[in-house]
């Protein structure tokens, strides 16, 4: 294979050491935390990701034969970028036919390393975030390439989060790099009007990883803990790196008291408990703490923000029938304000159902339009029906939602009402 | 970087605006081909007067009307100059077609 710039690969030349079974733990974890740093640098230099990652894995192969006989280096982080730099000259020197090479000599001869410095390597992450989620990707590469590249996980890995062929994700991985640097997306944090935009773009694929571990549309299991996990670290690494930005702390936040839930979601036999049913003292304190911390810290509105101060109104609520219901109304009231949609006229629906009458939720959610085909609005109905002790009608909202949904957990769950229904 | 902006548009839409806004329309258009960092392009015109050719075994085929009989057709483009992807997507964005129920295809140039 060669590719366009003339760089000849073979897929799978350069062996994933990161999770081989090669390094040790403690040298994992060395490796796991420095390597979005050092591959954004050494993309920051090269233009070109897999030139990156090739230069990457090849100094952490040269890492593996080294530090445990030598020790590790005291600034782990500048040994690798210097020695990726040194074997990218050395392999872009053999390459007769790259165009680029003479520019890329340059730029890597420019390139100040210093294997003994103690500053740590200069933080490009957050032009690396960006680019990953760059629009001119589909949703699926960026979500693959910004766990790849900033989360440091295998294609492995990621394909088997995502339940697709390791050869599948492994082609979506290398086709959106590519298309970084053949279709000219810029390497770097968006300038000032295009940032808003493109910061949602950002924010909407680290939610997008957490609700595909939380909720997995597709996975027989309902939760993927690693995948949360994973969410989690990416949403504190880019408050770390915008630390006055709301979205960025909203996020966290509401991630933080999703998750709070994640063990006590799901019973023995895999089904799905409700919010109201939940054992709240299976509910992760340390979690809520820190996302109470967090949300703390974030000034100004927003839609992640709003909805975390919603999450947190439920946790902090000791059992279900103490949950401040007219506070949930008034933020989602804030929420339909700043970003109306029909989703978020149903969940305010369903708060003023609780905090008033399932009636006067009834009547708002048959007031939506655009929803038809959404399963969870089938669901609210049935649930509002049933709670009205309207079982007949309740039945048939079921039976919609069942046929809408995906999610077997989640199925089985409308399943089990059904049968609850149609016995009274 | 060169980037080819191709501009899609349905057949006939075109006609439904007023002159006023025709007039606006094409200078904004205009305007677009006057700046030095655009290199080419060209107004294709409507359908109508497409021809098709295609040579097999040394014979030329010709028949009337487009390649592909779709909705939205090629009416025009722009060859410009961009540092990136991001540059030629807002240039993509002023062009008239683009907020006017067109669509913009950004094609980057592949250098030989």
């Amino acid at each position: 294979m060669t590719s366009q710039n003339g760089i000849k690969r073979t897929p799978g030349q350069s062996p994933d050491v990161l999770h081989s079974g090669v390094a040790s733990e403690r040298l994992e974890t060395v490796f796991r935390e420095e390597w979005s740093r050092v591959l954004a640098t050494l993309i920051g230099v090269l233009g070109d990701f897999e030139l990156a990652e090739d230069a990457l894995q090849d100094a952490i192969a040269t890492a593996l034969e080294r530090w445990p006989r030598d020790g590790t280096p005291d600034n782990p982080g500048a040994w690798l970028v210097a020695t990726a730099r040194n074997g990218a000259i050395d392999r872009i020197r053999r390459e007769r036919t790259l165009a680029r090479k003479t520019e890329l000599l340059q730029r890597l001869a420019e390139l100040e390393t210093d294997d003994d410095s103690d500053e740590p390597v200069p933080d490009e992450r957050l032009s690396l975030i960006f680019t990953c989620c760059h629009p001119a990707l589909a949703p699926e590469a960026q979500v693959a390439l910004t766990l790849r590249a900033v989360g440091g996980l295998t294609t492995t890995e990621i394909a088997r989060a995502f339940l697709v062929p390791e050869t599948t994700m492994g082609q979506r991985l290398v086709r959106a790099k590519r298309k970084i640097r053949d279709a000219g997306v810029p390497f770097r944090v968006p300038p000032e009007h295009l940032l808003p935009e493109r910061l949602d773009a950002v924010l909407a694929i680290l939610y997008l990883v957490f609700n595909e571990g939380y909720v997995g549309t597709t996975a027989g299991r309902l939760v993927r803990g690693d995948l949360c996990e994973e969410a989690i670290r990416l949403a504190k690494l880019l408050a770390v790196l915008m630390p006055d930005e709301p979205e960025a702390l909203g996020l966290l936040a509401l991630m933080l008291f999703h998750d709070s839930r994640r063990t006590a979601r799901i019973a023995a036999d895999g089904s799905l408990i409700l919010l109201e049913d939940q054992d709240r003292g299976l509910w992760n304190r340390d979690r809520i703490a820190e996302g109470d911390r967090v949300l703390a810290r974030a000034r100004g509105l927003g839609t992640y923000r709003i909805q975390a101060e919603i999450a947190a109104v439920h946790a902090h609520a000791d059992r279900p029938a103490n949950t401040d219901w007219p506070r949930i109304v008034e933020l989602y009231d804030e929420l339909v304000a700043l970003a109306p949609s029909p989703v978020v006229e149903l969940n305010r629906a369903a708060a003023i159902a609780m905090a008033e009458s399932p009636d006067r939720g009834l009547s708002l959610i048959d007031r939506i339009e655009g929803l038809d085909d959404y399963y969870l609005l089938h669901a609210a109905r049935a649930d509002l029906l049933r709670r009205g002790g309207r079982h007949e009608e309740a039945a048939a909202s079921y039976r919609r939602a069942l046929e809408l949904a995906t999610n077997p957990v989640e199925r089985s769950f409308f399943e089990r009402r059904l049968a609850e229904v149609g016995q009274r | 970087m060169q980037y080819a902006l191709l501009i899609y548009g349905a057949e006939g839409r075109w006609e439904q605006f007023s002159e006023a806004e025709q007039q606006a329309m094409t200078e904004q258009y205009m305007a677009i081909s006057r700046d030095p960092k655009t290199k080419g392009g060209a107004d294709l015109g409507d359908l109508s007067k497409a021809t098709t050719v295609r040579v097999n075994n040394g014979k030329t085929l010709t028949t009337d009307g487009p390649f592909a009989e779709t909705k939205e057709y090629l009416g025009g483009f722009y060859l410009i100059e961009a540092d990136n992807l991001d540059e030629a997507i807002e240039v993509a964005g002023k062009i008239p077609a683009a907020r006017t129920g067109g669509t913009i295809e950004v094609r980057p140039v592949v250098e030989h």
